[in-house]
């Protein structure tokens, strides 16, 4: 769908980004993280054509990316902003015809979206007259209005209750469904485990990981696992397929956070561990995204 | 294309719609020509309207007593009398001043005498008076019959002629100062106001955060120009507005003032004064005066005026109003524009403080010639020296020379444009500018 090759991008004595190339593929949904200030938003306007790169390319679909595309992209910026003294209505069909879209057409597929996020009712007030949640709906419908085939939202859920986001999210996904291909960037991580399949992390302008969420995080795997068992707990020898790294017990109660020593798998600890207790939990501790990014960030800094 | 079409249309709609739009619009005409029928109801009946005063004459010398004639607004009351005792009791006596003059051979003063300030007016009306009678006196003991005088004391009026190819044409200079002015002041002002649009349009959208999303569909210089292209169309639309209602409320109003039967010669007064006060007190016949103006104004090329008149408020304010643009562009609100404003509009304040006192009387010296020319003074310069006639080849230049500046300014701004509305937080310098005038696209 897009790729990103050896993008770099300098303001003044700034390097904003160096030399990025990202792959994206059809139909996915993909995280662009990285820490405030790592060169997301400078790669997202590029990609939206309102900055243009110092060198490198950008290919939409196989072909090089040009003004004619930009009906194609729906962008919904991390700070969000609509006119405040215009209807909602109104503005939403002003901002789809930009994209290209006819006034009728726009008006058509206004409603079916007021519809379907139940602010139908709002059409003729204001922005300034609307909650904030209401404001991020409106321009939630400006972003998707003229059904792009990408759409990039630059920290999608920031703003949202609980309530809306979750809608939000829903509504992203059945765009993912339809076909859409979805970048986003955030630096919540949570929503990235759910949500995307692949990710880049960006930091201080380079790009030093991507990949499919799954085989990164089996790349972060290191055999660390937590064992539970019952009883007083038990004392393990020298002999043990594993060292420990935190030991918590009680009088009835074990928990022990080991590491399997190198060449050994999860059944020699059990076998190991088989006579000595009853075992109530044992599990692989798999690092989630949050600690990759942190790990990897910090790692980058030293 | 069709896109900038669709900026220019929401700019235009937005602000058409507005309340204050239609308010300002409805508003001006009628204030304009409420102020004008004031001034010449003032004119007529101001004298009538003032208060009646009183003036007690003590005269020792005797040459004054019962010469000072009586005006609308003051009476003179001859007494003889003690100056000391008078002094004290005039104003229970019922007068607002006390007139003392000394006797002839005394070194003392004339003095004025009263509880408040005189106006400047009513001290000017009766030293008038006492200077007219004195004059007279003096002429007579020299021997010169005041008759003879007056006669030889006509008036010489000269009658200014421009030799132009169709011949001689009356040179209508009164005329032409109140045009040039009056489309210079519109033009000064419209500048500033509509400029001023542009810039608060640019900051609204820099601050509601809308531009980022507008600027993915569009490119900023189609924003930039949908917008600067809107609101001057909004300024065309108001100004068009304003003539229409104006000739319309003049119309309802001549002929209201037809009914009343107004004597031409009140008329007269009213189109005097407001034209040269000075003028007043010469003409004879009110009747001739009346006739001069309305030739006067039936010998103004209307439509070469009216066209050169659009033309510079549309180029000037394009080009003024691509750099108000890029201002509003470099700033995240209206406080911060102060330091950016100064530069832009100094040009325009120091044309148009010269265009009343030099340019005016002037209208052909090289510096009025060069302001003319120079596409930031231009449209202010040029409308001054316009009805005092220009040469062709001079009008071409400059108008030439103002298309050029507004290509060169709104190419510059827009490259500060570009970049300013996506930088937040950053204080504008213009070091700062300058930096992103040099990115790259």
């Amino acid at each position: 769908m897009i790729s990103i090759r050896n993008i770099v991008k300098q303001y003044g004595g700034y390097r904003a980004l160096s030399d990025v190339s990202i792959e994206v593929e059809k139909g996915t949904v993909f995280g662009l993280l990285g820490p405030n200030g790592a060169g997301k938003t400078s790669l997202i306007r590029i990609i939206n054509q309102i900055t243009a790169p110092d060198s490198g390319t950008i290919l939409f679909n196989g072909e090089p990316l040009g003004r004619h595309h930009v009906e194609r992209i729906g962008y919904m910026p991390e700070e969000r902003g609509l006119y405040k003294k215009m209807e909602i209505g109104e503005q939403i069909v002003y901002l789809a015809r930009l994209k290209g879209l006819s006034r009728a057409e726009a008006l058509r597929r206004s409603k079916y979206w007021f519809e379907k996020l139940q602010i139908q009712d709002w059409w003729h007030k204001k922005i300034e007259e609307l909650s904030k949640g209401m404001q991020q709906k409106a321009q939630f419908v400006a972003t998707v209005m003229h059904e792009p085939e990408l759409l990039i939202l630059d920290e999608p859920f920031s703003g949202f209750d609980p309530v809306n986001a979750e809608i939000i999210k829903n509504e992203i996904l059945e765009l993912n469904r339809k076909g859409a291909t979805i970048i986003f960037s955030t630096h919540r991580m949570e929503s990235v485990e759910e949500l995307c399949d692949s990710i880049a992390l960006l930091h201080q302008s380079h790009k030093i990981l991507d990949g499919k969420v799954k085989q990164i995080k089996n790349s972060f795997r290191n055999g660390t696992y937590i064992l539970e068992c019952e009883g007083a707990g038990i004392t393990p020898g020298a002999d043990a397929p594993f060292t420990i790294l935190d030991d918590n017990r009680t009088d009835e109660h074990h928990h022990l956070r080991l590491k399997i020593n190198d060449g050994g798998s999860p059944n020699d600890v059990l076998r190991y561990m088989l006579p000595l207790a009853t075992i109530t939990r044992f599990e692989e501790i798999v690092p989630d995204m949050n600690e990759i990014f942190i790990s990897t960030v910090n790692k980058q800094d030293k | 294309m069709n896109k900038i079409l669709l900026i220019i249309q929401r700019e235009y709609l937005s602000r058409v719609k507005k309340k204050s739009f239609i308010v300002l619009t409805i508003l001006v005409p009628v204030l304009f020509i409420g102020m004008f029928a004031l001034i010449g109801y003032l004119a007529v009946k101001g004298d009538d309207l003032g208060d009646e005063k009183k003036v007690q004459v003590i005269d020792e010398s005797g040459t004054f007593s019962g010469k000072l004639k009586d005006t609308h607004s003051i009476t003179y009351v001859y007494t003889t009398g003690n100056y000391d005792s008078a002094k004290a009791s005039f104003i229970e006596d019922g007068y607002n001043f006390l007139l003392h003059i000394p006797p002839a051979s005394s070194s003392v003063q004339i003095e004025l005498l009263s509880e408040k300030k005189p106006s400047a007016t009513t001290i000017e009306a009766i030293e008038t008076g006492l200077s007219n009678i004195a004059e007279a006196q003096q002429l007579k003991l020299a021997g010169i019959d005041t008759a003879v005088l007056a006669q030889a004391q006509k008036r010489i009026e000269i009658k200014a002629k421009q030799i132009t190819e169709a011949g001689e044409k009356d040179a209508q200079t009164y005329t032409a100062y109140a045009i040039g002015f009056l489309s210079a002041f519109l033009i000064y002002i419209c500048l500033f106001i509509y400029g001023t649009q542009v810039m608060r349009g640019v900051i609204e959208e820099k601050v509601s955060r809308i531009v980022e999303v507008i600027i993915s569909s569009v490119k900023p210089f189609q924003l930039m120009l949908g917008k600067i292209i809107g609101v001057g169309m909004v300024g065309l639309t108001q100004f068009i507005l304003w003539i229409i209602i104006s000739v319309g409320l003049s119309m309802v109003g001549g002929t209201m003032m037809a009914g009343k039967a107004m004597q031409s010669k009140q008329m007269a007064q009213v189109q005097q004064t407001v034209n040269d006060h000075k003028e007043l007190k010469q003409v004879q016949s009110p009747d001739k005066g009346m006739a001069t103006i309305m030739q006067s104004i039936e010998s103004i090329p209307v439509v070469y005026t009216i066209s050169c008149f659009l033309f510079y408020f549309l180029f000037g304010y394009l080009l003024y109003s691509a750099i108000f643009a890029a201002v509003g562009s470099a700033v995240d609100n209206e406080t911060e524009t102060q330091q950016f404003m100064l530069p832009i509009t100094l040009p325009l304040i120091f044309t148009f403080a010269l265009a009343q006192s030099f340019i005016i009387n002037n209208p052909d010296s090289s510096l009025s010639v060069w302001l003319s020319m120079i596409p930031f003074t231009s449209p202010i310069a040029m409308m001054i020296r316009i009805p005092f006639g220009v040469p062709a080849w001079q009008l071409a230049l400059s108008m030439f020379l103002l298309v050029l500046g507004f290509v060169f300014t709104t190419w510059v701004a827009a490259r500060i444009y570009r970049v300013g509305i996506l930088m937040y937080g950053k204080k504008a310098t213009y070091r700062e500018l300058a930096k992103w005038f040099m990115y790259k696209e």
